[in-house]
């Protein structure tokens, strides 16, 4: 039918990568594995847990169901990509000040959610938060410092 | 000048930015040049004889590391309690996923195509998968009597006091399995080899038990392995002592492939075969006076402890201490059992036996109230124990607690008593029903009785040539904030910055055994040695010249000191409590040092129609000793209370033929961020002198509260008795339409 | 990841043409927004060696309305359903199912096709394509049908769709009239769950008599006019072995006025229409007890 792997040009992070992979092979994977990007996580592979959210075409999604063969052209957004250089996102310092990450497994997929849900609504009611972040479980926080960092960095504050 | 004082203060999160930016380094992102991956072959089968393994065609088996029970060099015993629990099975199986045979090759997926076909012929016999049919003995599975382990402890005449007592309320109560559901599962990386020995990176939460495991697998001395623990995300209990486990697997392949193994579980894989919570039944008898004083409490409480032994006797045992609660009663007698059955082993979960049996006792508490016709809040008034007098198992209480002021700041700050009128009035009508409900606790802080004496642990802390000083522990960071709070105690001890504080990786080479991270011990127990340490280096530089004393430059004494003679270096010991008695035969005395008093309330709403059950909010109050870092010790309320509200109202362990039926996170369910409530927490400070700072335990404190807190608040809600959790839409439907027929 | 993907084959198509040849040589399955069919990988248990990828045809994608009915392109995800000015308009149910799937990473690829082909019965979409009497466009070398979404399903995980055969769009009759509608799904827990029970339904009641009906339809609002009811539709999802219309409960109600003795007869009525089952996720009793309710309460 077909050749078994493919080739394909895509950006990461605002870099422009060309990497071969089987078609279905797991984003996720790709990244972890042929980028070395290993700080998007997996926790359930079922698209449940969220700790392996990037940004694809600057939407957030789920990396464990995207199969590699979407990427091609695509620009991807992952953890290593959020911090301009050593110049933290104030999503992420406000996570420091707050006590949003406490294991941190969750975190990197969290942060990239806050950050998607800021970028679409600058001023997010705690309702709006809520949803927004439904798709990103934590075990360890009860999600309540998360909400005060996300709070925390649409005001534009390190804390409360 | 001395800078301000750490302790109190909430610095940043010593690995907050790794954290953050993704550069965290977990065990799955470890790679090793040649490494292969691993992967276990389990029991289809809850118990039975194994006659055959077979290799089906279909992958290059000639390629494919095999391990079996015969290849293990040593004892095939995963050291724990007991020596019941073999590493991979041999000729028998006990439980439904228990390990067989693992496998190793470089391409993890086609490894996954040779697990499947890998074909088992085992003869199946007869299992137990109920507490009744353990403790009947329909069939004996273990021992000789299904029995791990059991107590029997009390004081006074409970049956006298029965004969006289005018109101007497029974009730039983179930709990069903938890499972942790950290969302980093469980992996190791191994490398084992003649030369260089053994060397284990993972997830984990006590290096040195995998440590004293391994050394038992390969018959090796302990100085020929090492144990690192790599970033974990979140234990909760769960690899506390599991990854003994998954660590011997994992060396045992790296030994007989003789190249690096990395072997990490996916998240079916986790949920199905490894620990969980244990499932309880508790009887309560409990006799009251008409004037709500408890005159006797009899108490029956059992737990499922699985196929094996694990650390079930110790689950029992915190459980059956816990089980009277915060209450003072002249007559009590609680029976504690722990029992086989042919589940995969439960282990230990955050609270560890007391969640169990708090939940039963303070949902009775809420129907003994009723029955004797008073307020609940009020039952708990007339029995809190008062400082002096004594617990269930001896212990006279030192703690200057005032739980009457700690559960009076709860009923304020959640508006109990308005609400508790208010909705009685507005449940009349509507489609939903609001409830409010609390539940009072303690929790002991560290291991149980004579357990932080056998531990003996140690805390290291040296002097580096820049002038910082390191701490090498073997506590764990979890998330809990073990680095961040080791780096404040430090700091004032010794008067230097927490930035001059280096904390060091977990690692059985270089850091001292200072216990398991566990028992809600590390910032009271492990922390108070730190706290001791720092004040013996202290000691070591005044002694050496080169500090002059207080107020003096550390680390300039440091500097001096490495330059002239080498690092500083100072440990200390946990030494038993002056004054602390413990029969460790008639389980009696001081069962803890210190315990952390609480008072929760939750309010919810109840959905007539669909018959969910939303937490609409949640008051945490608890007394503490001391706050040592308060968004830290606030975090793990927060996530302690949710990780109750799941396993009261959500998280139900789906049991067929002794598997797990919905190990995925579709169908195994802990709450999302639209889920939960407002959690308030409140803290008080009565200082604990053993605790650094003044800090008692607080780390398992929130898991024991919110279950009975919401069962009495759908209780005031609906009218209904519940008496299990997790209490799901299912079940509030069935006692409701049974009510109204 | 259990699935060898040396075992699996994957190639794109760019055009409907191009998909619907490759369909036609037989043997593969299409593959859309990967989150139904991406789950089966991880557990190694797809169904197929071999897929088309059509994520990128164009001719799938796109929300557009006529004065007669709105097209919605198979590959439409619940954020573009979400996003839709023509969709918030007249089919406020679609919006209420696509804000309950998942969240927001699922709503990103989640398609309105791959939910519809994935046929679960649990699926959050359908009930409210059933309500407002949703037709499908199939496709395939043979050329293009249309068959009404209500006779799609036939029984568990079973379509009418033939293997040469896609999905290209749901076309949904433009509303009309007063209507009173509701979307309530109860899942395991308030976002990221399968639904447990989940319902739909669109209600036209007789205007007062002399009085115009009003224009417009709102979700769950209570309608101006009577209590009696002209027109009814009712879905339920998570009670059959497919999602299902309420037929047996809508014939009572329909011309009949509202009260206790009516609404129990359609609750007694909907015991014909579902057939719920125990499952990992909840038990028959529930749900049998809960449609009655929601219909209850949709009716009140």
């Amino acid at each position: 039918m077909s050749e078994p792997l493919v080739r394909l040009r895509f950006r990461v992070n605002g870099r422009a990568v060309d990497v071969e992979a089987h078609p279905m092979a797991r984003l996720l994977d790709v990244l972890r594995t042929q980028l070395h990007l290993t700080g998007t996580k997996e926790g359930c592979g079922e698209g449940e847990c969220g700790a392996c959210s990037v940004l694809l075409d600057g939407r957030l999604v789920n990396s464990c169901l995207v199969p590699f063969i979407h990427a091609g052209g695509a620009a991807l957004v992952t953890i290593e990509g959020v911090a301009d250089g050593d110049r933290l996102h104030a999503v992420q310092r406000a996570f420091i000040a707050c006590g949003g990450a406490q294991c941190g497994i969750c975190t990197p997929g969290m942060v990239l959610a806050a950050t998607d849900l800021l970028s679409r609504n600058p001023a997010p009611s705690s309702d709006d938060i809520r949803v927004a972040l439904a798709g990103n479980l934590c075990r360890c926080t009860g999600y309540m410092r998360i909400f005060e960092a996300v709070v925390s960095a649409m005001r534009g504050g390190e804390a409360t | 000048m001395p800078p301000d004082p750490a302790i109190g203060r909430a610095i940043p999160r010593r690995e907050g930015v790794a954290k953050v930016t993704g550069r965290a380094r977990y065990i799955d992102d470890l790679t090793l040049p040649g490494m292969l991956h691993g992967l276990t072959v389990r029991s289809p089968v809850a118990r039975g004889i194994i006659h055959d393994i077979r290799y089906k065609p279909g992958v290059p088996w000639d390629e494919i590391t095999i391990v079996t029970a015969a290849d293990i060099p040593g004892q095939n015993v995963v050291a724990l309690i007991l020596e019941d629990q073999p590493y991979l099975a041999d000729g028998r199986v006990n439980h439904p996923e228990e390990p067989i045979l693992l496998l190793a090759h470089h391409d993890k997926h086609m490894l996954e195509e040779a697990r499947r076909l890998v074909e088992f012929d085992i003869e199946p016999l007869k299992p137990v998968f109920s507490v009744d049919d353990a403790l009947s003995g329909e069939p004996v599975i273990w021992g000789d009597d299904n029995l791990f382990k059991s107590y029997l402890v009390g004081r006074g005449d409970v049956e006298t006091a029965f004969i006289e007592a005018s109101i007497v309320v029974e009730g039983e109560y179930e709990t069903g399995a938890q499972e942790q559901l950290y969302i980093e599962p469980n992996g190791m990386l191994a490398v084992a080899n003649e030369e260089s020995g053994l060397t284990v990176w993972g997830s984990m939460q006590c290096p040195f038990y995998i440590h004293k495991s391994l050394a038992g697998l390969f018959a090796w001395p302990l100085e020929r392995i090492r144990v690192v623990q790599m970033e974990t995300g979140g234990g909760f209990g769960g690899k506390e002592e599991y990854p003994s486990v998954i660590a011997g697997h994992a060396a045992l392949l790296a030994w007989k492939s003789g190249r690096p193994v990395k072997l990490v579980y996916d998240r079916a894989e986790d949920m199905v075969a490894t620990t969980k919570r244990h499932p309880s039944r508790t009887r309560h008898r409990t006799a009251v006076s008409r004037d709500g004083r408890l005159l006797a409490m009899d108490i029956d409480f059992v737990i499922d402890g699985g196929a094996y032994c694990t650390l079930s006797p110790v689950v029992l045992s915190r459980g059956t201490i816990h089980a009277s609660g915060p209450y003072f009663c002249p007559n009590v007698r609680i029976r504690g059992r722990a029992v086989a059955t042919n589940v995969p082993p439960h282990g230990a979960f955050r609270g560890f036996g007391a969640p169990q049996s708090i939940f039963a006792l303070e949902r009775h508490m809420d129907r003994v109230a009723a029955a004797v016709g008073i307020e609940p809040d009020e039952l708990r008034r007339r029995n809190f124990i008062r400082p002096g007098q004594v617990s269930a198992v001896g212990q006279v209480m030192r703690d200057q607690v005032d739980m009457d002021a700690i559960l009076a700041r709860a009923l304020e700050l959640s508006a109990y008593h308005d609400k508790r009128e208010r909705f009685a009035r507005e449940n009349q009508s509507g489609r939903t029903r609001r409830g409010i409900g609390l539940a009072t606790f303690m929790h002991g802080a560290g291991f149980t009785g004579s357990g932080e004496d056998l531990l003996a642990s140690v805390v290291t802390v040296e002097g580096t040539a820049e002038g910082r000083v390191r701490v090498l522990s073997a506590s764990t960071e979890i998330g809990q904030g073990t680095n961040t709070i080791f780096a404040q105690i430090a700091a004032d001890a010794l008067g230097i910055d927490p930035d001059d504080i280096e904390v060091a990786q977990p690692d059985t080479a270089i850091v001292p055994n200072s216990g398991p991270t566990v028992a809600s011990r590390t910032c009271m127990v492990v922390g108070k040695l730190l706290e001791t340490a720092c004040r013996s280096l202290l000691k070591v530089l005044v002694d050496s010249g080169h500090l002059s004393g207080a107020g003096g430059d550390v680390r300039a004494a440091c500097r001096a000191y490495f330059q002239e003679r080498g690092a500083p270096r100072a440990s200390s010991q946990y030494v038993p409590r002056v004054g602390a008695r413990w029969d460790d035969e008639r389980y009696e005395g001081d069962a803890y040092g210190s315990y952390a008093w609480a008072a929760y309330v939750a309010e919810v709403t109840v959905d007539l129609d669909t018959y969910e059950i939303r937490v609409d909010d949640f008051v945490a109050v608890q007394e503490v000793g001391r706050v040592i870092h308060p968004v830290l010790a606030t975090g793990q309320i927060e996530g302690g209370v949710a990780q109750a509200i799941g396993w009261a109202l959500y998280e139900d362990v789906v049991w067929r033929e002794g598997r797990m039926a919905n190990a995925q996170m579709t169908n195994y369910i802990m709450p999302t961020s639209v889920d939960l409530p407002t959690i308030r927490v409140h803290f008080e400070e009565v200082p604990y002198e053993g605790g650094p700072g003044g800090a008692k335990g607080i780390g398992e404190l929130p898991m024991d509260g919110p279950a009975p807190a919401i069962a009495n608040a759908v209780a005031h809600a609906t009218g209904v008795d519940v008496r299990r959790v997790p209490f799901t839409p299912e079940a509030l439907a069935q006692l409701l339409e049974v009510a109204r027929v | 990841m259990r699935s060898w993907l040396a075992q699996h084959e994957m190639r794109s198509a760019k055009t409907l043409d191009e998909a619907l040849m490759i369909l036609a040589a037989g043997d593969v399955a299409p593959f859309a927004g990967g989150t139904d069919l991406m789950v089966l990988l991880e557990a190694g248990k797809l169904p197929k060696r071999r897929f088309l990828d059509v994520w990128r045809v164009p001719e799938l994608r796109g929300i557009t309305a006529t004065d007669d009915e709105t097209v919605i392109g198979a590959l439409s995800t619940y954020t573009d359903l979400l996003e839709s000015s023509i969709v918030a308009a007249a089919y406020p149910l679609l919006c209420a199912a696509a804000r309950e799937t998942g969240a927001v990473a699922i709503q990103n690829r989640g398609t309105v096709g791959g939910n519809i082909a994935n046929a679960s019965p649990a699926a959050d979409l359908p009930p409210a394509l059933l309500v407002y009497d949703a037709e499908l466009e199939l496709a395939s070398v043979r050329g293009t049908r249309r068959v009404p979404y209500h006779a799609f399903h036939s029984g568990y995980k079973k379509m009418d769709l033939a293997p040469d055969e896609l999905i290209v769009s749901v076309r949904l009759p433009r509303p009309s009239g007063a209507q009173r509608q509701s979307y309530r799904k109860v899942g395991t827990r308030r976002a990221q769950a399968i639904s447990k029970i989940c319902f739909a339904g669109v209600v036209e009641f007789l205007p007062h008599a002399g009085l115009p009906p009003e224009e417009g339809s709102r979700t769950s609002a209570t309608g101006g006019g009577s209590r009696t009811i002209r027109q009814i539709r009712i879905a339920f999802g998570s009670v059959a072995p497919t999602v299902v219309r309420a037929r047996a409960a809508e014939a009572v109600l329909r011309g009949r006025t509202v009260d206790p003795q009516t609404i129990a007869e359609a609750r007694r009525a909907l015991v014909e229409d579902i057939a719920p089952i125990d499952d990992l996720r909840s038990t028959a009793n529930y749900r049998l007890t809960v449609a009655g309710n929601l219909l209850e309460e949709f009716l009140s």
